[in-house]
């Protein structure tokens, strides 16, 4: 019963991820590179344009239900299967996620990763 | 890519392996968390560990947030999964968990996969074309 609770509170942090990722992931690309806007108008400004972009406060909402549940699956769960296991199958996620939502080009060398990482997976099952 | 690229590459690794291990030591403290005992969620707030493993995930967000401005997420997550293997190193040697051979081999193929896209470009989304190098630009107008 324990095992199921982990992997149920895993699918809730992988979703939850996903869809932070992906919205954390559109407004730091709106932002633009913050190594040269901080050079340009200062830590405070970045930190301002940040804060206002909506994409970033929904997906901060996000992740703080991941957030929450990763702490139930670490009092359920050993921390060596609970945070590779959401890590790997969020980023699987991802893959899918942004080559729709963010129009990102995943190629070949993406999609045999993900691959990879979902076998990685699976022998964290085991 | 530069070092500086690099640097905040790693510091989201190992923020994030640090941040995970240390919740995971103060949860362990806190015993079962149920949905009937949600408050025992803000008690947990109090414990010292807790308290820095969400310090760590702090500064784990701040590089990755920086990491996103200028990478495609899909280049970012694989090119930060080395921190698996750090955390496994951790979970063995200082929280004293059992981490199975067929974890390692697991954590493994993980490394392998997302390292194979740390290899390639940062950048592909359409909403944002690099620039050419201007070696490359200039063959291209030969052409």
């Amino acid at each position: 019963m324990r095992h199921a609770y982990t992997w149920g509170a895993i699918l809730v942090i992988v979703i939850a991820s996903v869809t932070g990722d992906v919205l954390l992931s559109r407004a730091m690309k709106q932002v633009g590179d913050v190594d040269e806007l901080r050079k340009r108008s200062g830590l405070f400004a970045v930190i301002g344009r940040v804060l206002q972009n909506s994409y970033f406060l929904l997906g901060i909402g996000a992740m703080a239900v991941a957030f929450f549940s990763l702490l139930f699956a670490l009092s359920w769960g050993d921390v060596s299967l609970v945070a590779p296991a959401s890590a790997s199958l969020t980023f699987v996620g991802n893959a899918a996620a942004a080559k729709f939502f963010l129009h990102e080009r995943v190629d070949r060398r993406r999609l045999m990763a993900a691959a990879l990482v979902a076998c990685g997976v699976a022998f964290l099952a085991g | 890519m530069t070092f500086r690229k690099y640097l905040v590459l790693a510091g989201v690794s190992v923020f994030a392996s640090i941040g995970d291990a240390m919740l995971s030591r103060g949860m362990k403290d806190m015993g079962g968390v149920s949905l009937s005992r949600l408050h025992t969620l803000l008690a947990a707030l109090r414990d010292p560990w807790i308290v820095g493993g969400i310090l760590f995930l702090l500064a784990f967000f701040a590089t990755y947030m920086t990491a996103l401005s200028w990478a495609d997420l899909t280049y970012v997550l694989p090119a930060t999964s080395l921190g698996y293997v750090l955390l496994a190193l951790i979970a063995k040697f200082v929280l004293h968990e059992q981490v199975t051979t067929l974890r390692w081999v697991g954590i493994f193929l993980i490394a392998v996969g997302v390292s194979a896209v740390a290899s390639g470009p940062e950048l592909t989304s359409h909403a944002h074309p690099r620039e050419p190098e201007p070696e490359l630009a200039a063959l291209q107008e030969e052409r």
